[in-house]
């Protein structure tokens, strides 16, 4: 590597975080697809941010959550102050807005239908899974059985948003995989890979199977 | 049932709508709480700011004007909310899991590696950087915000946002060596 190298980045490398965040455009994640498959060192980088990543998203995820005394400090506080001024850029904004909202369904339906067709189909078809896995005799894999007790071996996982519902489908399937929550922010589900709690080594073996795959976005071992 | 826009909430919130408010705190309360902690490290502290966060909201609702998205707007509030507190203690109160990753420090290359896997040692790593740092890290890996997103948010060009992220990653290379782990540039 050389010194003028190391001091200016090249623009594909300032990109590789947000290519791994997967909030690239497409013509630029396209330049950094090809920039990898290209480029071994640069590949090598990326399993670095790829790795960087997947310890923020633990590091945040094992953080918890508010105790819910932020919601009542909250609305004890919005109780006792007089009510918000309005300006009129934003009760124009507002009545746009609320006009969007109240045109007809159809209006709104093929204005929207061909961006947010695929992203919808998607998620639906993942709410699905998520609920037929929480329904008494819904959806179960052949090697994972309902596990009431929460025992097993889980991820979070992300699908790449251009997979479709076909590509999840044949993935899960194929290697006996179970949707058990999600959406999580960052269009993160919580996966069951194995009914059992397995060796660290083992899951981390699965783990880099699967992200291999090209559905796979994100992935990384959670309790 | 069509999910209501977040402008239609603040445009409904700027007209007092409670239960507008309840639903878009809803949805932005838990990932505001964890981007507020990542940078003040403390949960107590964290919990305080976010509802401050989302009074501002409440009562600034009629002057939002759109010009950047809601999320946008809500994460540059609590940000500035966040530097704040920051300013407000010069010595950041550490919780345990940040006080045993600088202990981690302390230790011998070797033996910190010993105690602790690859992976251990990048999360001890993240916990370490600076709030300018963390503050981008978490942006970008985990509120999954683009380029434009994190210009809005910390209100800096977008090739500043670029290049802020890539010696966030230069000081995590180089609290990776100290901890016996080099992986190269950055």
């Amino acid at each position: 590597m050389t010194a003028a190298k190391q001091s200016e980045p090249s623009e594909i490398e300032l990109l590789l975080p947000w290519y791994a965040a997967g909030t690239l455009d497409a013509r630029e994640s396209q330049q950094v697809e090809a920039a990898l498959a290209s480029d071994p060192e640069l590949a090598a980088r990326y399993e670095w941010v790829r790795a960087e990543l997947e310890q923020e998203t633990l590091v945040s995820e094992t953080a918890g959550e508010p105790s819910g005394r932020d919601v009542k400090s909250l609305f004890a506080k919005i109780d006792a102050l007089p009510a918000p001024r309005s300006r009129s850029s934003i009760d124009l904004s507002a009545r746009v807005a609320e006009f969007l909202a109240s045109l007809s369904p159809r209006t709104l339906a093929w204005s929207a239908m061909a961006a947010a067709l695929a992203i919808v189909l998607q998620a639906g078809f993942l709410a699905g899974f998520v609920l037929k896995e929480k329904s008494p005799g819904g959806y179960e894999t052949a090697s994972a059985p309902p596990n009431v007790s929460g025992e097993g071996s889980y991820v979070l996982l992300r699908f790449q948003p251009q997979a479709s519902a076909a590509d999840v489908a044949n993935f899960l399937e194929t290697n006996k995989l179970s949707i058990v929550g999600g959406p999580l922010t960052g269009g993160l589900y919580r996966v069951r890979v194995a009914p059992t709690k397995l060796a660290k080594a083992d899951l981390m073996q699965i783990v880099n199977t699967l992200q291999d795959n090209k559905v796979v976005g994100f992935i990384a071992v959670t309790e | 049932m069509p999910t209501t826009s977040d402008e239609v909430l603040i445009g409904r919130i700027a007209k007092s709508d409670r239960l507008a408010m309840e639903e878009l705190y809803g949805r932005y309360r838990v990932p505001v709480y964890r981007f507020v902690l990542r940078m003040v490290r403390n949960p107590t502290i964290a919990e305080d700011l976010n509802s401050d966060v989302f009074l501002d909201v409440w009562r600034q609702a009629g002057t939002f004007e759109g010009r950047s998205a809601v999320s946008t707007w809500i994460f540059s509030i609590a940000r500035f909310k966040a530097l704040n507190a920051l300013q407000r203690r010069p010595t950041e109160e550490l919780n345990d899991e940040t006080a045993d990753a600088i202990e981690d420090q302390a230790d011998d290359p070797e033996i910190a590696l010993a105690k602790k896997d690859k992976a251990a040692v990048l999360r001890a790593c993240l916990l370490k950087l600076s709030a300018e740092h963390r503050e981008i890290v978490n942006l970008v890996y985990y509120q999954h915000k683009s380029v434009e997103d994190v210009a809005g948010i910390v209100g800096i060009p977008e090739a500043t946002v670029k290049t802020r992220m890539f010696y966030a990653r230069k000081k995590l290379s180089e609290l990776l060596t100290e901890l016996g782990i080099e992986r190269g540039w950055p």
